[in-house]
Protein backbone atom coordinates (compact mmCIF):
# COMPACT_ATOMS: atom_id res chain seq x y z
CA UNK A 1 0.00 0.00 0.00
CA UNK A 2 2.55 2.36 0.44
CA UNK A 3 4.87 3.04 -2.08
CA UNK A 4 8.30 3.25 -0.53
CA UNK A 5 10.88 2.87 -2.88
CA UNK A 6 13.33 -0.14 -2.42
CA UNK A 7 16.57 1.07 -1.23
CA UNK A 8 18.72 1.47 -3.94
CA UNK A 9 22.65 2.49 -4.32
CA UNK A 10 23.15 6.41 -3.58
CA UNK A 11 22.82 7.69 -6.81
CA UNK A 12 22.97 11.47 -7.59
CA UNK A 13 21.21 11.75 -11.07
CA UNK A 14 18.33 9.24 -9.79
CA UNK A 15 15.05 9.64 -8.74
CA UNK A 16 13.78 10.48 -5.66
CA UNK A 17 16.42 12.96 -4.69
CA UNK A 18 16.42 16.69 -4.28
CA UNK A 19 18.22 19.72 -5.72
CA UNK A 20 18.00 22.96 -5.03
CA UNK A 21 19.97 25.26 -7.53
CA UNK A 22 20.96 28.66 -6.45
CA UNK A 23 18.06 29.62 -5.55
CA UNK A 24 15.93 32.97 -3.99
CA UNK A 25 12.94 33.75 -2.33
CA UNK A 26 11.67 36.84 -0.68
CA UNK A 27 8.67 37.59 1.31
CA UNK A 28 7.94 41.51 0.84
CA UNK A 29 11.03 43.70 1.81
CA UNK A 30 12.59 40.33 3.71
CA UNK A 31 15.15 37.62 2.12
CA UNK A 32 14.61 34.62 3.25
CA UNK A 33 16.98 32.90 0.86
CA UNK A 34 19.93 34.06 -1.30
CA UNK A 35 21.96 31.78 -3.14
CA UNK A 36 21.04 28.74 -1.28
CA UNK A 37 22.17 25.47 -3.14
CA UNK A 38 21.93 21.81 -1.96
CA UNK A 39 21.51 18.12 -3.15
CA UNK A 40 20.46 15.55 -1.32
CA UNK A 41 20.97 12.00 -3.38
CA UNK A 42 18.07 9.64 -3.20
CA UNK A 43 17.71 7.92 0.38
CA UNK A 44 20.38 10.16 1.59
CA UNK A 45 19.66 12.14 4.81
CA UNK A 46 20.93 15.58 4.59
CA UNK A 47 20.70 17.77 7.48
CA UNK A 48 20.29 21.26 7.56
CA UNK A 49 21.26 23.61 9.98
CA UNK A 50 21.56 27.64 10.78
CA UNK A 51 20.74 30.03 13.12
CA UNK A 52 16.94 30.78 13.25
CA UNK A 53 15.45 32.56 10.67
CA UNK A 54 18.23 32.07 8.26
CA UNK A 55 15.26 30.43 6.00
CA UNK A 56 15.19 26.64 6.79
CA UNK A 57 11.32 26.91 6.78
CA UNK A 58 11.38 28.24 3.55
CA UNK A 59 13.47 25.92 2.01
CA UNK A 60 11.47 22.75 3.19
CA UNK A 61 8.26 24.08 1.79
CA UNK A 62 10.27 25.08 -1.49
CA UNK A 63 11.36 21.44 -2.00
CA UNK A 64 7.67 20.52 -1.58
CA UNK A 65 6.52 22.62 -3.85
CA UNK A 66 4.49 24.85 -1.14
CA UNK A 67 6.26 27.63 -3.17
CA UNK A 68 8.11 28.75 -5.83
CA UNK A 69 11.39 30.38 -5.90
CA UNK A 70 11.87 34.22 -7.08
CA UNK A 71 14.72 32.59 -8.89
CA UNK A 72 17.24 29.56 -9.40
CA UNK A 73 15.27 26.22 -9.48
CA UNK A 74 14.49 23.43 -6.93
CA UNK A 75 13.96 19.75 -8.70
CA UNK A 76 12.35 17.78 -6.42
CA UNK A 77 11.02 14.24 -6.06
CA UNK A 78 7.65 14.29 -4.40
CA UNK A 79 7.88 15.41 -0.53
CA UNK A 80 5.89 15.32 2.25
CA UNK A 81 6.11 17.57 5.24
CA UNK A 82 6.49 16.77 8.54
CA UNK A 83 5.87 20.03 10.40
CA UNK A 84 7.57 21.47 13.21
CA UNK A 85 4.70 20.97 15.69
CA UNK A 86 3.20 18.00 15.66
CA UNK A 87 -0.15 19.32 14.69
CA UNK A 88 -1.85 16.15 15.26
CA UNK A 89 -6.08 16.49 14.60
CA UNK A 90 -7.19 16.68 18.42
CA UNK A 91 -10.72 14.78 17.04
CA UNK A 92 -8.94 12.47 15.51
CA UNK A 93 -7.66 9.00 17.55
CA UNK A 94 -3.82 8.26 17.03
CA UNK A 95 -4.26 5.54 14.60
CA UNK A 96 -6.83 7.66 12.30
CA UNK A 97 -4.30 10.83 12.67
CA UNK A 98 -1.78 8.32 11.47
CA UNK A 99 -3.28 7.23 8.57
CA UNK A 100 -4.55 10.73 7.56
CA UNK A 101 -2.25 11.25 4.19
CA UNK A 102 -3.80 7.93 3.31
CA UNK A 103 -7.96 9.63 3.68
CA UNK A 104 -6.40 12.62 1.95
CA UNK A 105 -6.10 10.75 -1.02
CA UNK A 106 -9.61 9.12 -0.52
CA UNK A 107 -8.73 6.13 1.32
CA UNK A 108 -11.65 5.25 3.36
CA UNK A 109 -11.31 5.25 7.51
CA UNK A 110 -10.88 1.44 7.92
CA UNK A 111 -8.42 0.76 4.35
CA UNK A 112 -6.23 3.69 6.00
CA UNK A 113 -6.69 2.16 9.74
CA UNK A 114 -5.59 -0.97 8.12
CA UNK A 115 -2.49 0.21 6.81
CA UNK A 116 -1.56 2.60 9.93
CA UNK A 117 -2.48 -0.87 12.41
CA UNK A 118 0.87 -2.42 11.64
CA UNK A 119 3.03 1.14 11.49
CA UNK A 120 1.74 1.65 15.17
CA UNK A 121 2.35 -1.82 16.60
CA UNK A 122 5.70 -0.93 15.10
CA UNK A 123 6.56 2.42 16.36
CA UNK A 124 5.93 1.39 20.05
CA UNK A 125 2.31 2.58 19.93
CA UNK A 126 0.19 -0.80 20.70
CA UNK A 127 -2.81 0.40 22.73
CA UNK A 128 -2.98 4.01 22.07
CA UNK A 129 -4.54 3.61 18.30
CA UNK A 130 -7.72 4.70 19.67
CA UNK A 131 -6.61 7.56 22.02
CA UNK A 132 -7.03 11.08 20.99
CA UNK A 133 -3.66 12.97 20.91
CA UNK A 134 -4.30 14.80 24.52
CA UNK A 135 -3.88 11.21 25.84
CA UNK A 136 -0.82 10.85 24.22
CA UNK A 137 2.83 11.91 25.32
CA UNK A 138 4.77 14.41 23.39
CA UNK A 139 7.36 11.28 22.12
CA UNK A 140 4.49 9.22 21.46
CA UNK A 141 2.42 12.15 19.21
CA UNK A 142 5.55 13.01 17.55
CA UNK A 143 5.82 9.60 16.71
CA UNK A 144 2.54 9.69 15.37
CA UNK A 145 3.29 12.72 13.43
CA UNK A 146 6.29 11.14 11.55
CA UNK A 147 4.18 7.84 10.79
CA UNK A 148 1.18 10.27 9.47
CA UNK A 149 4.20 11.78 6.78
CA UNK A 150 5.47 8.44 6.17
CA UNK A 151 2.20 7.18 5.18
CA UNK A 152 1.72 9.88 2.44
CA UNK A 153 4.35 7.38 0.75
CA UNK A 154 6.00 9.94 -0.76
CA UNK A 155 10.22 9.47 -2.01
CA UNK A 156 10.66 12.49 0.15
CA UNK A 157 10.32 13.47 3.75
CA UNK A 158 10.50 16.92 4.67
CA UNK A 159 11.39 16.90 8.55
CA UNK A 160 11.09 20.46 10.46
CA UNK A 161 12.73 20.44 13.36
CA UNK A 162 10.64 17.19 14.28
CA UNK A 163 12.17 17.28 18.26
CA UNK A 164 12.55 20.88 19.00
CA UNK A 165 9.45 20.86 21.04
CA UNK A 166 10.60 17.61 23.15
CA UNK A 167 12.31 17.67 26.46
CA UNK A 168 15.74 16.58 26.06
CA UNK A 169 15.66 13.15 27.08
CA UNK A 170 12.59 12.69 24.91
CA UNK A 171 14.37 14.01 22.50
CA UNK A 172 17.74 11.85 22.72
CA UNK A 173 15.51 9.23 22.47
CA UNK A 174 13.41 9.89 19.60
CA UNK A 175 16.97 10.96 18.00
CA UNK A 176 17.82 7.52 18.54
CA UNK A 177 14.24 5.80 17.06
CA UNK A 178 14.28 7.77 14.51
CA UNK A 179 17.99 6.77 13.41
CA UNK A 180 16.69 3.27 13.54
CA UNK A 181 13.82 3.60 11.34
CA UNK A 182 15.28 5.60 8.69
CA UNK A 183 18.29 2.82 8.24
CA UNK A 184 15.02 0.27 7.02
CA UNK A 185 13.10 2.96 5.08
CA UNK A 186 14.66 4.24 1.83
CA UNK A 187 13.83 7.78 1.69
CA UNK A 188 15.51 11.07 0.77
CA UNK A 189 15.53 12.87 4.17
CA UNK A 190 15.73 16.59 4.25
CA UNK A 191 16.19 17.48 8.00
CA UNK A 192 16.09 20.85 9.04
CA UNK A 193 17.10 21.25 12.77
CA UNK A 194 18.72 23.97 14.95
CA UNK A 195 20.18 20.91 16.89
CA UNK A 196 24.03 20.55 15.13
CA UNK A 197 24.20 17.78 17.76
CA UNK A 198 21.03 15.85 15.78
CA UNK A 199 22.34 16.49 12.59
CA UNK A 200 24.91 14.73 13.26
CA UNK A 201 24.50 11.75 14.73
CA UNK A 202 20.88 11.50 12.05
CA UNK A 203 22.25 12.77 9.14
CA UNK A 204 24.52 11.69 5.92
CA UNK A 205 25.72 14.84 4.96
CA UNK A 206 25.45 18.12 7.29
CA UNK A 207 24.44 21.45 5.26
CA UNK A 208 25.48 24.46 7.49
CA UNK A 209 23.44 27.42 6.64
CA UNK A 210 24.41 31.49 7.24
CA UNK A 211 22.45 33.72 8.99
CA UNK A 212 19.24 35.86 6.57
CA UNK A 213 19.46 35.66 3.86
CA UNK A 214 20.11 32.05 4.07
CA UNK A 215 22.32 30.13 2.29
CA UNK A 216 24.40 26.94 2.30
CA UNK A 217 28.02 28.18 3.92
CA UNK A 218 29.55 24.53 4.37
CA UNK A 219 28.88 20.79 3.78
CA UNK A 220 30.13 17.85 6.31
CA UNK A 221 30.31 14.43 5.24
CA UNK A 222 29.34 12.39 8.17
CA UNK A 223 30.69 8.58 7.06
CA UNK A 224 30.43 7.20 10.97
CA UNK A 225 28.40 3.93 10.82
CA UNK A 226 25.08 3.58 13.04
CA UNK A 227 23.94 3.70 15.46
CA UNK A 228 25.83 6.85 16.43
CA UNK A 229 25.78 8.27 20.18
CA UNK A 230 26.46 12.10 20.98
CA UNK A 231 29.31 11.28 23.33
CA UNK A 232 31.21 9.52 20.53
CA UNK A 233 34.30 11.07 19.80
CA UNK A 234 33.85 11.42 16.22
CA UNK A 235 30.08 13.02 16.59
CA UNK A 236 31.70 15.24 18.80
CA UNK A 237 34.51 16.30 16.36
CA UNK A 238 32.21 16.62 13.20
CA UNK A 239 29.70 18.63 15.69
CA UNK A 240 32.46 21.07 16.74
CA UNK A 241 33.49 21.51 12.79
CA UNK A 242 29.72 22.10 12.31
CA UNK A 243 29.20 24.59 15.17
CA UNK A 244 33.04 26.30 13.69
CA UNK A 245 31.08 26.56 10.29
CA UNK A 246 28.11 27.78 12.07
CA UNK A 247 30.31 31.16 13.51
CA UNK A 248 30.49 29.45 16.86
CA UNK A 249 33.56 29.57 19.27
CA UNK A 250 34.16 26.19 20.45
CA UNK B 1 -17.05 21.25 46.19
CA UNK B 2 -16.12 23.97 44.24
CA UNK B 3 -18.11 22.66 41.41
CA UNK B 4 -20.99 22.58 44.29
CA UNK B 5 -20.19 26.33 44.88
CA UNK B 6 -20.63 26.93 41.35
CA UNK B 7 -24.35 25.70 41.57
CA UNK B 8 -25.10 27.37 45.20
CA UNK B 9 -23.66 30.43 44.74
CA UNK B 10 -25.91 31.57 42.11
CA UNK B 11 -28.67 30.28 43.22
CA UNK B 12 -28.39 32.00 46.61
CA UNK B 13 -27.79 35.10 45.40
CA UNK B 14 -31.33 34.70 42.78
CA UNK B 15 -33.24 33.56 46.63
CA UNK B 16 -31.69 36.56 47.91
CA UNK B 17 -32.99 39.25 44.91
CA UNK B 18 -36.20 37.35 44.68
CA UNK B 19 -36.28 37.91 48.60
CA UNK B 20 -35.86 41.54 48.57
CA UNK B 21 -38.21 41.99 45.42
CA UNK B 22 -40.99 39.82 47.37
CA UNK B 23 -40.76 42.36 50.62
CA UNK B 24 -40.73 45.31 48.58
CA UNK B 25 -44.23 44.89 47.14
CA UNK B 26 -45.54 42.87 50.41
CA UNK B 27 -44.29 45.13 52.77
CA UNK B 28 -43.15 48.32 50.97
CA UNK B 29 -46.35 48.58 49.54
CA UNK B 30 -45.81 48.08 45.89
CA UNK B 31 -48.64 48.36 44.26
CA UNK B 32 -49.33 44.81 42.59
CA UNK B 33 -51.25 45.80 39.25
CA UNK B 34 -47.26 47.68 38.72
CA UNK B 35 -45.41 45.17 39.97
CA UNK B 36 -46.22 41.66 40.85
CA UNK B 37 -44.73 39.80 43.58
CA UNK B 38 -42.63 36.33 43.30
CA UNK B 39 -45.27 34.42 44.23
CA UNK B 40 -47.94 36.18 42.63
CA UNK B 41 -45.97 35.38 39.28
CA UNK B 42 -45.69 31.59 40.28
CA UNK B 43 -49.18 31.34 40.69
CA UNK B 44 -49.96 32.61 37.70
CA UNK B 45 -47.62 30.15 35.90
CA UNK B 46 -49.71 27.16 38.34
CA UNK B 47 -53.57 28.83 37.07
CA UNK B 48 -52.62 30.13 33.86
CA UNK B 49 -50.34 27.03 32.69
CA UNK B 50 -53.01 25.77 30.04
CA UNK B 51 -53.14 29.07 28.16
CA UNK B 52 -49.27 29.28 28.85
CA UNK B 53 -48.64 25.98 27.64
CA UNK B 54 -50.44 26.38 24.64
CA UNK B 55 -49.06 30.05 23.88
CA UNK B 56 -45.74 28.75 24.58
CA UNK B 57 -45.92 25.63 21.90
CA UNK B 58 -46.28 28.41 18.83
CA UNK B 59 -43.78 30.22 20.47
CA UNK B 60 -41.33 27.20 20.47
CA UNK B 61 -42.21 26.20 17.45
CA UNK B 62 -41.14 29.47 15.88
CA UNK B 63 -38.12 29.47 18.40
CA UNK B 64 -37.23 25.90 16.73
CA UNK B 65 -37.74 26.83 12.93
CA UNK B 66 -35.84 30.12 13.03
CA UNK B 67 -33.23 28.66 14.64
CA UNK B 68 -32.94 25.89 12.14
CA UNK B 69 -33.49 28.14 9.36
CA UNK B 70 -30.81 30.41 10.74
CA UNK B 71 -28.37 27.38 11.18
CA UNK B 72 -28.98 25.78 7.50
CA UNK B 73 -28.42 29.89 6.00
CA UNK B 74 -25.63 30.63 8.23
CA UNK B 75 -23.55 27.59 7.82
CA UNK B 76 -24.40 27.80 4.03
CA UNK B 77 -23.34 31.30 3.71
CA UNK B 78 -20.29 30.96 6.11
CA UNK B 79 -19.15 28.25 3.67
CA UNK B 80 -19.51 30.00 0.91
CA UNK B 81 -17.88 32.85 1.96
CA UNK B 82 -14.80 30.51 3.14
CA UNK B 83 -14.34 29.36 0.05
CA UNK B 84 -14.55 32.66 -2.39
CA UNK B 85 -12.98 35.84 -1.97
CA UNK B 86 -15.59 37.48 -4.35
CA UNK B 87 -17.99 36.01 -2.17
CA UNK B 88 -16.48 37.58 0.84
CA UNK B 89 -15.71 40.57 -0.42
CA UNK B 90 -19.23 41.37 -1.71
CA UNK B 91 -21.50 39.74 0.94
CA UNK B 92 -19.48 40.67 4.18
CA UNK B 93 -20.61 43.91 4.23
CA UNK B 94 -24.10 43.62 3.47
CA UNK B 95 -24.10 40.64 6.43
CA UNK B 96 -22.85 42.97 8.79
CA UNK B 97 -25.41 46.18 7.35
CA UNK B 98 -27.99 43.23 7.93
CA UNK B 99 -27.59 43.73 11.63
CA UNK B 100 -27.88 47.42 11.46
CA UNK B 101 -31.73 46.88 10.42
CA UNK B 102 -34.35 47.47 13.31
CA UNK B 103 -35.94 44.34 13.71
CA UNK B 104 -39.16 45.20 14.97
CA UNK B 105 -39.77 47.62 12.22
CA UNK B 106 -38.81 45.20 9.69
CA UNK B 107 -41.37 42.80 11.47
CA UNK B 108 -44.74 44.51 10.37
CA UNK B 109 -43.54 44.83 7.10
CA UNK B 110 -42.53 41.01 6.75
CA UNK B 111 -46.27 40.32 8.34
CA UNK B 112 -47.81 42.60 5.09
CA UNK B 113 -45.77 40.41 2.66
CA UNK B 114 -46.06 36.95 4.17
CA UNK B 115 -49.13 37.01 6.62
CA UNK B 116 -50.06 36.39 9.98
CA UNK B 117 -48.64 32.69 9.91
CA UNK B 118 -45.51 31.26 11.19
CA UNK B 119 -43.36 32.03 8.60
CA UNK B 120 -42.95 35.71 8.91
CA UNK B 121 -42.03 34.78 12.43
CA UNK B 122 -39.60 32.32 11.47
CA UNK B 123 -37.98 35.10 9.10
CA UNK B 124 -37.27 37.74 12.01
CA UNK B 125 -35.97 34.75 14.54
CA UNK B 126 -33.61 33.29 11.18
CA UNK B 127 -32.35 37.43 10.64
CA UNK B 128 -31.62 38.17 14.23
CA UNK B 129 -29.37 34.69 15.27
CA UNK B 130 -27.87 33.93 11.65
CA UNK B 131 -25.59 36.67 12.40
CA UNK B 132 -23.77 35.08 15.22
CA UNK B 133 -23.18 32.04 13.94
CA UNK B 134 -21.69 33.38 10.14
CA UNK B 135 -19.43 35.11 12.14
CA UNK B 136 -18.47 32.62 14.78
CA UNK B 137 -18.39 29.79 11.78
CA UNK B 138 -16.09 31.93 9.89
CA UNK B 139 -13.64 33.22 12.21
CA UNK B 140 -13.17 29.72 13.37
CA UNK B 141 -12.50 28.48 9.83
CA UNK B 142 -9.88 31.50 9.42
CA UNK B 143 -8.50 30.09 12.69
CA UNK B 144 -7.56 26.93 11.44
CA UNK B 145 -3.65 26.52 11.85
CA UNK B 146 -2.07 27.47 7.98
CA UNK B 147 0.69 24.97 8.68
CA UNK B 148 -2.10 21.70 8.85
CA UNK B 149 -3.38 23.05 5.06
CA UNK B 150 0.02 22.91 4.15
CA UNK B 151 0.41 19.67 5.54
CA UNK B 152 -2.27 18.43 3.75
CA UNK B 153 -1.38 19.85 0.51
CA UNK B 154 2.00 17.64 0.90
CA UNK B 155 -0.17 14.82 1.24
CA UNK B 156 -1.90 15.63 -2.28
CA UNK B 157 -5.48 16.91 -0.49
CA UNK B 158 -7.84 18.23 -2.98
CA UNK B 159 -9.31 21.50 -1.73
CA UNK B 160 -12.80 20.18 -0.70
CA UNK B 161 -11.27 17.34 1.42
CA UNK B 162 -8.86 19.66 3.31
CA UNK B 163 -12.39 21.25 3.75
CA UNK B 164 -13.93 18.22 5.19
CA UNK B 165 -10.84 16.53 7.14
CA UNK B 166 -9.29 19.70 8.67
CA UNK B 167 -11.06 23.14 8.48
CA UNK B 168 -14.89 21.43 8.80
CA UNK B 169 -14.33 19.45 12.22
CA UNK B 170 -11.72 22.48 13.75
CA UNK B 171 -14.18 24.78 12.90
CA UNK B 172 -17.22 23.51 14.98
CA UNK B 173 -16.70 24.47 18.38
CA UNK B 174 -16.74 28.10 17.03
CA UNK B 175 -20.01 27.01 15.51
CA UNK B 176 -21.51 25.65 18.66
CA UNK B 177 -20.57 29.12 20.00
CA UNK B 178 -22.10 30.61 17.35
CA UNK B 179 -25.01 28.69 17.43
CA UNK B 180 -25.52 29.15 21.66
CA UNK B 181 -25.82 32.93 21.18
CA UNK B 182 -28.47 32.22 18.24
CA UNK B 183 -30.42 30.69 20.50
CA UNK B 184 -30.37 33.09 23.43
CA UNK B 185 -31.56 35.97 20.67
CA UNK B 186 -33.55 33.76 19.24
CA UNK B 187 -36.34 34.09 22.03
CA UNK B 188 -36.22 37.88 21.47
CA UNK B 189 -36.64 37.69 17.81
CA UNK B 190 -39.62 35.77 18.64
CA UNK B 191 -41.08 37.74 21.11
CA UNK B 192 -40.34 40.83 18.39
CA UNK B 193 -42.30 38.65 15.72
CA UNK B 194 -45.39 38.01 18.31
CA UNK B 195 -45.93 41.54 19.64
CA UNK B 196 -46.06 43.00 16.09
CA UNK B 197 -50.02 43.88 15.73
CA UNK B 198 -51.81 41.10 14.06
CA UNK B 199 -50.31 38.02 15.93
CA UNK B 200 -53.47 36.28 17.55
CA UNK B 201 -51.03 33.78 19.60
CA UNK B 202 -47.77 32.77 20.94
CA UNK B 203 -46.31 34.25 24.69
CA UNK B 204 -45.30 37.63 22.96
CA UNK B 205 -48.22 37.91 21.95
CA UNK B 206 -49.89 36.76 25.53
CA UNK B 207 -47.80 39.37 27.00
CA UNK B 208 -49.16 42.11 25.20
CA UNK B 209 -52.70 41.43 25.72
CA UNK B 210 -52.29 40.92 29.76
CA UNK B 211 -51.05 44.98 29.73
CA UNK B 212 -54.13 46.19 29.24
CA UNK B 213 -56.42 43.66 30.97
CA UNK B 214 -54.00 44.52 34.31
CA UNK B 215 -53.20 40.81 34.34
CA UNK B 216 -49.32 41.77 35.62
CA UNK B 217 -48.61 38.56 37.42
CA UNK B 218 -49.60 36.85 33.74
CA UNK B 219 -46.67 39.37 31.95
CA UNK B 220 -44.33 38.41 34.44
CA UNK B 221 -44.86 34.84 33.87
CA UNK B 222 -45.02 35.31 30.22
CA UNK B 223 -41.40 36.76 30.63
CA UNK B 224 -40.06 34.31 33.29
CA UNK B 225 -41.62 31.17 30.80
CA UNK B 226 -39.16 32.67 27.51
CA UNK B 227 -36.02 33.33 29.50
CA UNK B 228 -36.75 29.85 30.97
CA UNK B 229 -36.51 28.65 27.70
CA UNK B 230 -33.50 30.89 26.27
CA UNK B 231 -31.79 29.13 29.25
CA UNK B 232 -32.65 25.30 28.33
CA UNK B 233 -31.75 26.19 24.69
CA UNK B 234 -28.40 27.75 25.77
CA UNK B 235 -27.75 24.23 28.20
CA UNK B 236 -28.91 22.24 25.43
CA UNK B 237 -26.46 23.42 23.30
CA UNK B 238 -23.85 23.01 25.83
CA UNK B 239 -24.69 19.40 26.68
CA UNK B 240 -25.50 18.85 22.59
CA UNK B 241 -21.46 20.34 22.62
CA UNK B 242 -19.80 18.72 24.71
CA UNK B 243 -21.57 15.29 23.71
CA UNK B 244 -20.31 15.90 20.17
CA UNK B 245 -17.04 17.23 20.65
CA UNK B 246 -15.23 15.74 23.26
CA UNK B 247 -12.11 16.51 22.10
CA UNK B 248 -12.27 20.08 22.01
CA UNK B 249 -12.88 20.05 26.14
CA UNK B 250 -9.94 17.13 27.01
CA UNK B 251 -6.65 19.17 28.62
CA UNK B 252 -3.61 18.49 27.09
CA UNK B 253 -1.92 15.22 27.80
CA UNK B 254 1.38 16.91 29.26
CA UNK B 255 3.48 19.59 29.55
CA UNK B 256 6.03 19.13 26.79
CA UNK B 257 4.31 20.73 24.27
Amino acid sequence: MIEAPVKEPRDLDGPGGVQVEVVSRSFGEVQALAGMSMRVAPHQVVAVVGPSGCGKTTLLELICGLQRPDAGSVRAAPAALMPQRDLLLPWLSAIDNAGLALRARGASRAQARAVAAPWLERFGLSGFERSRPAALSGGMRQRVSFLRTLLAGKPVLALDEPFAALDAITRTEMQGWLSHVLESEARTVVLVTHDVEEAVVLADRVVVMSGRPGRAVAEIAVELTRPRHRTDAAVVTLRERALAALGVDV
Amino acid sequence: MRRARRVVLPLLLLALLLGIWELYVDVGGADPDILAAPHQIVSAIYTDRALLWSNFLVTAQEVLFGILAAAVAGLALAILIHFSWILRTATYPLVVASQTIPIPMLAPLLMLWFGFGIFPKVIVIALISFFSIVVATLDALAAVDPELIKLMRTFDAPRWRIFREIELPAALPGVFTGAKIAVAVAVIGAVIGEMTGGSNAGLGYLFLQSIPQLLTAREYATVVILSLFAIALFALMTVAERRALPWAYESRGDLAR
